[in-house]
């Protein structure tokens, strides 16, 4: 025990003061940080949700919906595969019934053909060499579409990904500091966003496909059918809640229409007729052209500006629009131009996205947490600061002095990993100050105990560290096993508890083991002491 | 100076005397919370029946208007609600269930409500504090990985036990464990505290603590079983749970001073994960001594269960010491 080598003393110190260094940018007041030197480490721990304030929403994609959209796709695709070949190929019967498309060819010597030009438009999907697609020829002229597993896989992956890219272009769009977001397990996104003040708006921006049309109105379609939701072949009923005509919806043309993927820009700006919250929009070069083949066809005709599956307006072709930019007009306030413009210039989802988990806390009472959970922790370690020295007198001082330590190389370590600090990792910190104290209770009953037994002081006090050590390391290797498995587990605010308590467990065996060792070792080598109080 | 001693040295205290009665007890309480449970049920929060919570602060008035609030919701007709009061006397929760998995009917009720609180309550100085909605799925999925969490982390730890002590050990403080578990869930139940993620956490930590005494208590049964080969179980077992009696009674009350400051001023956000971790530490505390000890002596444990550990090296020692 006497003998307690240098280069431990010193590695021992070396460790504590990077801790103790790595912990200070963190403890510095607001106001302090730009007086601290930059060579020295910055990083600080970031403040969890429940603390700073802030939002968390967890959004979740519709695989379905992905494999419908999918579908779709395929099918205009093949439409015009079919119609650009040449000869054209006539097909008809078209159905997506079950998730798969199937339609006759008409001309039964064409089927091959048409097999032979549908086959370059799929592709591969996964690692097996499977095509996203099968293709399989029915009754002689019917050609059936499947989609594969992995077809489908690979699809949802890719919207996804899409999807976390739009919400983070959305997202940056609305000014906000620091937000985190990040594709979770195979259909889901985590948004997190810190002091937000109007989660609602939030919510509203992301909830939005903003997937934008622009169909031709059937005017063909009797009120009657409408009513009845009959629409004509070809046609489809979209509602249109601000019909001036009593909200009732209008029959569109499903096909020749464009789409709103096509824009460059869109602003929110006012109609200088009406002053009315408007939405322009700039085409790209193609979509300009397109819109402009579809106004100057149709002339005097009116066409539904269709968003999200409902109509927002449905104006008269006044005359041909050939600029290439647009204004959308809808019955919007301020606030909804201005969402609508930000959905559009960050591009549309390619699946819908659901809330389902929010969790918001106001910055109050973030605050107000923060203060009563600090408060209450520095009065408990304050308390067991007092009442160990109470108990063990100088070994009780040594133990104080390896706590508080131990309390800043948690915080060191945080800061370095960049960890999270959240209203239950404020209660580990005190678990961890009980399983710190726990270890050098045992230590020091230990040596009470054998010197109780007669032992010498310092082989009483050798005993004590190595017999207490073993049960110290047990009881703290299920504790690790708890928190790990909190960690894989748990969600949010509980993470940030087993992260505590992971880092927490194992600095505070380590200091309440070695560095009081240390201070013991270095006592007894000074003073040479020929009773022990204990 | 004159050290404080809370544990008089030698005490003798024959703990595992009563082992036959404690174990009735145990198993009745453990009956008894399983019952509390199936009958009273737990108040199970968001987190794991989907539905919103929203937290609102009365800044002007020293407690919260509970029965305007309940009446005026209940006016707004959006189903089912709970209110309850959190931390301070000015705070409340007001918990519904989902209206669906509807995105947007779930935002429009959340609006009506936190819209009504905001415009009735002006005068009382009402805010939102937060608000969480949970859909169905989603809590399910929290449910089940809650659960599998608290299995997973029992059995593991139980295994750890096993490779390190004897496989009666293992299976004593996998007993104690669920002990502890099925009392936190009687008190949940007992007290209607919301049930949450939190308490989830709160579980595994007691779970943690309670092995934590379990093991000390093991450690020094090991060490004795070695020295005192003669001795009987029972007085083996008393003397161990006596030689660490001070230090779970020192270590006991340092924790307790510990969550006592966060229980009494520490945020309402966290009361019920505190109120948790206390019980935990009477719960475990007792397990340890009265659940796990005799357990140990049904299944047989004995000075033989370490024989096989003795080396060559250990014996010839041993002669040794016998010679001098």
């Amino acid at each position: 025990m006497l003998d307690f080598p240098r280069w431990k003393t010193i590695s021992i110190s070396l460790i504590l003061a990077f801790g103790v260094l790595m912990a200070i940018p963190s403890l510095l007041p607001a106001g302090a940080a730009k007086y601290y030197p930059s060579f020295l480490p910055q990083e600080t721990i970031n403040l969890g949700l429940d603390l700073s304030g802030g939002s968390h929403i967890l959004l979740e994609g519709d695989p379905r919906d992905v494999a419908a959209q999918r579908l779709q796709n395929m099918e205009e695709t093949v439409r015009a595969a079919m119609r650009s070949a040449k000869p054209r190929i006539g097909i008809g019967d078209i159905s997506r019934e079950g998730g798969k498309l199937s339609f006759l060819v008409r001309d039964v010597s064409q089927v091959d053909a048409a097999r032979e030009l549908i086959l370059p438009l799929t592709s591969g999907a996964g690692l097996t060499g499977q095509r996203d697609w099968d293709i399989e020829v029915r009754d002689t002229s019917r050609i059936v579409l499947t989609p594969t597993e992995a077809g489908l896989t690979q699809a949802l992956d890719q919207a996804m990904e899409t999807a976390t890219e739009v919400v983070r272009k959305r997202i940056d769009e609305m000014g906000t500091r620091e937000p985190t977001i990040i594709r979770q397990g195979d259909n889901r996104i985590v948004v997190q966003v810190p002091g937000l003040d109007d989660p609602q708006a939030l919510k509203d921006l992301l909830g939005q496909t903003a997937e934008l049309e622009f169909k031709l109105v059937d005017q063909t379609a009797s009120p009657e059918d409408i009513a009845a939701g009959r629409a004509p072949v070809g046609s489809e009923i979209v509602p249109y809640p601000t019909n001036p005509a009593g909200g009732t919806p209008i029959a569109v043309r499903r096909l020749g229409g464009i789409r709103g993927d096509k824009l460059t820009n869109a602003q929110a700006s006012f109609d200088p007729q009406t002053n009315e919250p408007v939405v322009s929009i700039t085409f790209d070069r193609d979509g300009g052209a397109r819109f402009a083949r579809l106004t100057q066809e149709n002339v005097n005709k009116p066409f539904a500006i269709i968003l999200d599956g409902e109509v927002l307006s449905a104006p008269n072709i006044n005359e041909p629009i050939l600029g290439g930019s647009a204004q959308i007009s809808g019955s919007f306030t301020t606030e909804s131009a201005n969402q609508l413009a930000i959905a559009l210039r960050s591009g549309a989802l390619p699946v819908e996205l659901k809330v389902v988990e929010e969790r918001s806390v106001g910055p109050d009472l973030g605050a107000e947490s923060i203060q009563l959970g600090l408060i209450a922790g520095a009065v408990g370690t304050i308390a067991v600061l007092v009442f160990m020295v109470l108990t063990y007198g100088r070994f009780g001082v040594y133990a104080d002095i390896a706590l508080v330590l131990n309390i800043l190389l948690i915080l060191g370590v945080m800061a370095l990993m960049n960890a999270t600090l959240t209203l239950p990792g404020i209660a580990g910190f005190v678990l961890t100050i009980g399983a710190a104290v726990d270890a050098n209770v045992l230590i020091n009953e230990r040596i009470r105990e054998e010197r109780k037994n007669g032992r010498r002081i310092i082989q009483a006090i050798e005993v004590g560290y190595t017999e207490a050590s073993r049960a110290i390391f047990d009881a703290n290797i299920t504790n690790v096993i708890a928190a790990v498995l909190l960690f894989l587990f748990g969600s949010g605010p509980v993470r940030g508890f087993a992260v505590v308590l992971m880092i927490g467990i194992v600095t505070s065996v380590w200091t309440a083991v070695y560095v009081t060792r240390m201070f013991v070792a270095l006592w007894l080598k000074r003073d040479r002491p020929r009773e022990l109080n204990i | 100076m004159k050290l404080l001693r809370l544990v008089p040295d030698n005490t003798n205290f024959r703990f595992l005397r009563w082992r036959h009665i404690a174990m009735g007890i145990s198993i009745l309480s453990i009956i008894a919370s399983l019952v509390l449970v199936g009958v009273r049920g737990l108040n199970l929060g968001v987190d794991f029946v989907g539905g919103q919570m929203i937290q609102v602060t009365f800044d002007k008035v020293a407690e919260a208007p509970v029965a305007e609030l309940r009446e005026d919701i209940e006016a707004l007709n959006l189903g089912e609600s709970t209110i309850q009061r959190f931390g301070q006397p000015n705070q409340v929760s007001v918990r519904m269930r989902l209206a669906g998995d509807n995105t947007d009917e779930v935002n429009a009720v959340t609006q009506r409500v936190t819209s009504m609180i905001t415009k009735e309550y002006a005068a009382q100085g009402a805010r939102i504090d937060g608000v969480d909605s949970v859909s169905g799925k989603v809590s399910e999925e929290l449910l089940t990985t809650g659960v599998y969490s608290l299995v997973f982390a029992m059995i593991a730890i139980a295994v750890y036990i096993w490779f390190r002590f004897e496989w009666q050990f293992g299976v004593a403080a996998l007993f104690a464990l669920f002990h502890d578990v099925a009392i936190t869930f009687g008190f949940f139940a007992l007290t209607q505290l919301e049930f949450n993620l939190n308490i989830i956490a709160a579980l595994l930590t007691i779970i943690g603590y309670s092995l934590n005494d379990t093991i000390v208590v093991f450690d020094r049964v090991r060490e004795n079983l070695r020295k005192y080969r003669k001795m009987d179980m029972i007085s083996l077992l008393d003397l161990s749970t006596n030689e660490t009696l001070a230090r779970t009674v020192m270590t006991s009350l340092t924790m307790l001073i510990a969550l006592l400051a966060l229980l009494l001023i520490g945020p309402g956000v966290i009361f019920g994960f505190t109120a948790a971790m206390t019980l935990g530490l009477f719960v475990g505390c007792y397990s340890s001594i009265y659940m796990a000890n005799p357990i140990l002596v049904w299944l047989g444990v004995g000075p033989h269960s370490f024989v096989p550990q003795q080396t060559e090296a250990d014996k010839a020692e041993a002669k040794l010491k016998e010679g001098l």
